[in-house]
């Protein structure tokens, strides 16, 4: 039997999570024997032509061009999985999403008439199906290596959907909101990275998206109390995930909240 | 060759460039070196943030040297809030930058470039031929990845560093702990710049205007003034003034050039040419039996100077290490005050300028930032010219490869690149 193939693509984004795959140095020889890298730009010259079985896209749509990408590579591939956060929320670069990207083209560009861009950043799953979302920024490797396993042995990957907050009370790590006055977005955050803010003394900033089943009215009502700053709790949602719809939902909220404050103090 | 070159992706380089060669009457009549990873405006959506979300904004312009975007911004807003740094955050902090030197060099020497001197297409087969030699190679990258994890949390975008330090100094015991497995890849090390030098580079010499940040005590990477081969010594305030961004149609990066108007060219060679007698003795060792003295003047050997910065890194990272003793606290408390600020140290691939504007609220009003690849894309440019002549008779698949070995050797990080890039579709 040929061995499945797989092939590993970039749109917008820092490469950090095609980084990831090269990162697990120890699988990462085994990997190439069970499975047939079949393109793979970043680690290899040798592209063979699809179909594929599997592709695991980093990064986010962002211009026309990568637009047309997706598309192909969607009707080239049987799995199409989205790694990272920009490929499942738009990235940090989605943050120009809610500025008119003429205005920010004219701060870093001398001539914005240059520049070929989508009004918006967004996520893999705005333009093509998508058949499994793995979350982070950067994704975590290990939750990588059981997508690949998964995918390999035609299960459902075995994920935890549960907050960051969650994972920080059965570790016994001390509540940087409630012992520190620290704010923090862990309650509203997905699991994954190994509670890694909060280990190290900060609070937790969003950057696995929206634990699925979190309130994020109750995250705001705990957190803004205890803002060191004004906009601070706010920040925390538009932040690295800020266009997963729960954040920014969240940020539109507080938003909102500000400006009714800021009317009622005319 | 007897037809156009076009490369519509470039392999095993950081990001996506195009690379096209076209041909008139036999000789080379147009290089197009075209960067279509999209623009990301990174300046631009930094305005209204708070100062503290600076270094974990900027780190996501690259996923290979996110502790580099780090560095040169929290330096830059520590000098905007006039913050200083107690000086055992400044050990600790180069302590991390010697962790991203040997995670990124190791990938590039034996992942992306090597390939291309020992004729393998990836360091997948070349695993097959020399399964021990891409061995090393990955420990002395997981080595780094080590310790961008103890002290940062994970090795891709770290946690822990704030402007005024650290958020928790890591734990005594996990950074000793790596000490071993340091000295292991101090000596691996050794062995990668004798492999190294084992190789055949193409013969290719350039005249070039190296520039790196230099310090009278050593061999400079988180700090220092900028010191081009020309002369020229100025502080990183003077950096605008004498070295230009310019936006070009056909690429989604701004390319630099001097105020003059000349290329020139930042990362290893550079540092290495620079500085090499502020290297650690047992890195210039390396170098001396290898027979590399500076300059350099061939950019293909830019991974000779990788591996020897690799011994240097390793060799400092052991006594930073071994010195890591935490006290005091891990970050300076100060109160927020508007002011101006730039901050440069050298990435893996060169010299990386920042600079803000931080209002009295604390939120940033302005932001630059110049990566070392959009400073060499012009002197890459150039060299792919001078390369035209040679490669013209070569076969066209050879001459294929010469032209994106010589890219690839630069180590370009196109993604960084690219908050300022272009993107331009060549019609034909």
């Amino acid at each position: 039997m040929s061995k499945p193939t797989v092939a590993v693509y970039k749109f917008s984004s820092c490469d950090g999570c095609q980084l990831s795959i090269l990162n697990l140095e120890d699988e990462l020889l085994e990997l190439a024997g069970a499975v047939e890298i079949a393109y793979f730009l970043e680690a290899r010259r040798r592209t063979l032509p699809g179909p594929y079985d599997i592709a695991l896209v980093e990064g986010s749509i962002t211009t026309p061009h990568e637009l047309e990408r997706i598309q192909e590579i969607r009707k080239q591939v049987k799995t199409l999985v989205a790694l990272g956060t920009c490929a499942t929320a738009g990235g940090i670069q989605a943050l120009r999403n809610y500025t008119r990207l003429d205005d920010l083209s004219m701060v870093v560009y001398e001539h914005p008439e240059y520049l070929h861009a989508l009004p918006k950043s967004v996520p893999l799953s705005e333009q093509v199906k998508v058949d499994f979302e793995l979350w982070g920024c950067p994704v975590n490797k290990y939750q990588l290596v059981e997508v690949i396993q998964a995918l390999l042995q035609k299960r459902r990957p075995n994920l935890p959907t549960q907050s960051v907050c969650l994972d920080c009370k059965r570790r016994g790590i001390v509540c940087m909101a409630v012992a520190h006055g620290v704010a923090c977005l862990g309650p509203a955050t997905r699991t994954g990275c190994g509670v890694l803010c909060p280990s190290n003394g900060r609070g937790c900033y969003g950057c696995f998206g929206p634990a699925p089943s979190a309130d994020m009215k109750t995250v705001i009502t705990a957190m803004l109390p205890i803002e060191r700053y004004p906009g601070e709790v706010r920040g925390l949602f538009s932040n690295i995930s800020n266009y997963a719809p729960a954040f920014r939902a969240a940020a539109e909220m507080l938003a909102a909240q500000s400006n009714q404050i800021a009317g009622e103090n005319k | 060759m007897n037809q156009d070159i076009h490369i519509p992706a470039l392999a095993r380089v950081e990001g996506e460039g195009a690379l096209t060669i076209r041909l008139k009457d036999g000789a080379i009549n147009e290089i197009l070196l075209n960067i279509y990873e999209p623009p990301r405006f990174f300046e631009g959506f930094l305005h209204g943030r708070y100062f503290q979300d600076v270094p974990d904004i900027t780190a996501r312009i690259c996923g290979i040297c996110p502790v580099a975007y780090q560095m040169s911004s929290v330096q830059a807003l520590e000098a905007a809030l006039q913050v200083t740094i107690s000086p055992e955050v400044r050990l600790l902090r180069q302590l991390l930058y010697c962790a991203e030197y040997i995670e990124s060099h190791a990938l590039h020497i034996y992942l992306l470039q090597a390939p291309d001197l020992v004729n393998h297409e990836s360091a997948l087969t070349l695993a097959v031929e020399a399964p021990d030699l891409v061995k090393q190679g990955l420990r002395l990258k997981k080595i780094g990845n080590d310790l961008l994890k103890a002290i940062g949390g994970r090795s891709v975008h770290p946690v822990n560093t704030c402007v005024g330090g650290f958020y928790r100094w890591p734990a005594e015991q996990a950074i000793h702990g790596l000490v071993p497995e340091l000295e292991w890849a101090r000596q691996a090390s050794i062995e990668t710049v004798r492999w190294a030098a084992t190789l055949n580079y193409p013969d290719f010499e350039q005249e070039y205007e190296f520039v790196a940040l230099n310090r009278i005590e050593e061999y400079a990477i988180y700090d220092g003034d900028i010191l081009s081969s020309k002369g020229k010594r100025i502080s990183p305030q003077e950096f605008e003034k004498n070295y230009i961004e310019t936006h070009v149609e056909r690429s989604n990066a701004l390319h630099s050039h001097t105020v003059d108007d000349r290329t020139y060219f930042v990362g290893p060679l550079a540092r290495f040419n620079l500085n090499y007698k502020k290297l650690r003795p047992m890195a210039k060792e390396a170098a001396r039996e290898i027979g590399l003295k500076a300059p350099i003047l061939n950019p293909y050997k830019g991974l000779l100077a990788r591996a020897v910065e690799l011994v240097h890194t390793c060799d400092l990272a052991i006594e930073l290490a071994n010195l890591y003793q935490p006290h005091g606290p891990s970050h300076v408390e100060f109160s927020v005050q508007p002011g101006e600020g730039c901050g440069v140290s050298e990435a893996p691939r060169g010299l990386l300028y920042h600079r803000y504007v931080v209002d009295e609220q604390g939120l940033i009003r302005f932001a630059k930032i110049t990566p070392p690849t959009a400073q060499n894309f012009a002197q890459m440019e150039a060299d792919l010219w001078a390369l035209a002549p040679t490669a013209v008779k070569q076969p066209q698949e050879e001459a294929s490869l010469s032209f994106e070995h010589l890219l690839r050797s630069y180590d370009p990080c196109i993604s960084c690149s690219t908050h300022f890039l272009k993107l331009k579709i060549e019609t034909g």
